[in-house]
């Protein structure tokens, strides 16, 4: 199996939990067991489109319990003879391999998962500064070599990229150091936010310069947020930003 | 059945609540930040090779990079 597979380096391992719960992106190749018309492979490609049981493989890290998982869509690309080709939109943690086996099911033949590569992995995305094992070793070697911070870039993105899909709370400079202790968000710290979030949501907190603060869980809408004028906006629930980056502007009760 | 929005064709836009400035003494945008902060709050969208498993393929930037710790984002099977 290849394709997109985004690494976090030390602090930005933080992040991970986001990625794992993100959306991805696969294209894949279905070997079916017996001769089925394309028509056919088409409409049960399509009744795959929804919520789908899985129970996780023999071989899986996670509990073996039936689970759901969306699929946002799968996209027919090619036949032919008994290989189909695919693309499929779906939740993380969804199973290619499982769903392969259950399309094979469904079509009677029996199927199996030939090929699979990734293509998008939240928002880290095949093409865009997706680079190759030898091409980290290769820049890495050059930038210590000439000391040059743009070949850094190259290669290595700011963990905010990884919470571009994350809906975002803007927040106050004056709020940032709290959070970083890991107190909650309330609503004076909050600058701007965007649309679409909703209570239970996770979030990312981020200052005005796009620094990424911590993870959150939203204890309302972004609606209900803008007319706030005080209460908890969001719980902490990951802290990403080191303590002490930004002033202490809060007040310690008694210590 | 229309196919559903997946999360990366959801489009958000930006409300603002109240103004205020961001001090530039603290912080700094990330892709500001100086080589080793740049590197330790950094993610690599790797391209996979076939054959070793994703933890392998974490283990060898680790050692590229000499650095301590690395995660990855979702486990791809080795075959």
């Amino acid at each position: 199996m290849t394709g997109v597979l985004p690494v976090t380096l030390e602090e930005a391992r933080k992040i991970v939990q986001a990625l794992l719960l993100s959306g991805k992106e696969y294209v894949c190749v279905m070997k079916l067991h017996g001769d089925v018309s394309e028509n056919r492979v088409k409409a049960v490609l399509k009744e795959f489109e929804d919520v789908i049981y899985q129970r996780p493989p023999l071989r899986a890290s996670v509990k073996r319990q039936l689970r759901t998982r969306r699929i946002y869509y799968i996209d027919f690309l090619e036949m032919e003879g008994r290989n189909v080709l695919f693309k499929v939109g779906c939740e993380g943690g969804t199973y290619i391999r499982k769903l392969c086996y259950d399309i094979g099911e469904v079509l009677g033949c029996g199927a199996h998962m030939q090929e699979l590569r990734r293509t998008r992995a939240g928002p880290f995305i095949e093409g865009e500064g997706n680079v190759k094992l030898h091409d980290v070793a290769y820049w890495f070697m050059q930038w210590q070599e000439e000391g040059d911070d743009a070949i850094l870039k190259k290669f290595i993105q700011p963990m905010e990229k990884a919470l571009a899909l994350v809906p975002k709370i803007y927040i106050r400079d004056s709020a940032v150091d709290a959070v970083c202790h890991g107190a909650n968000l309330t609503a004076p710290g909050v600058l701007s936010l965007e649309t679409g979030i909703g209570a239970g949501a996770m979030v990312a907190i981020f200052t005005l310069k796009g620094e990424a603060v911590a993870l959150a869980e939203a204890q309302a809408s972004t609606e209900e947020i803008l007319s706030m004028e005080h209460g908890v906006v969001a719980k902490v629930k990951r802290v990403l930003m080191p303590r002490g980056t930004y002033p202490k502007c809060w007040k310690s009760g008694e210590i | 059945m229309p196919r559903s929005v997946a999360p990366w064709e959801i489009e958000r836009k930006l409300l603002v609540k109240a103004e205020d400035e961001t001090n530039p003494k603290y912080g700094c945008k990330p892709e500001e930040r100086p080589a080793k902060a740049y590197i330790r709050f950094g993610v690599i969208n790797l391209d996979k090779p076939a054959g070793p498993t994703s933890h392998e393929v974490a283990a060898w930037v680790k050692r590229i990079l000499g650095i301590e710790n690395v995660g990855h984002g979702g486990t791809l099977e080795a075959l």
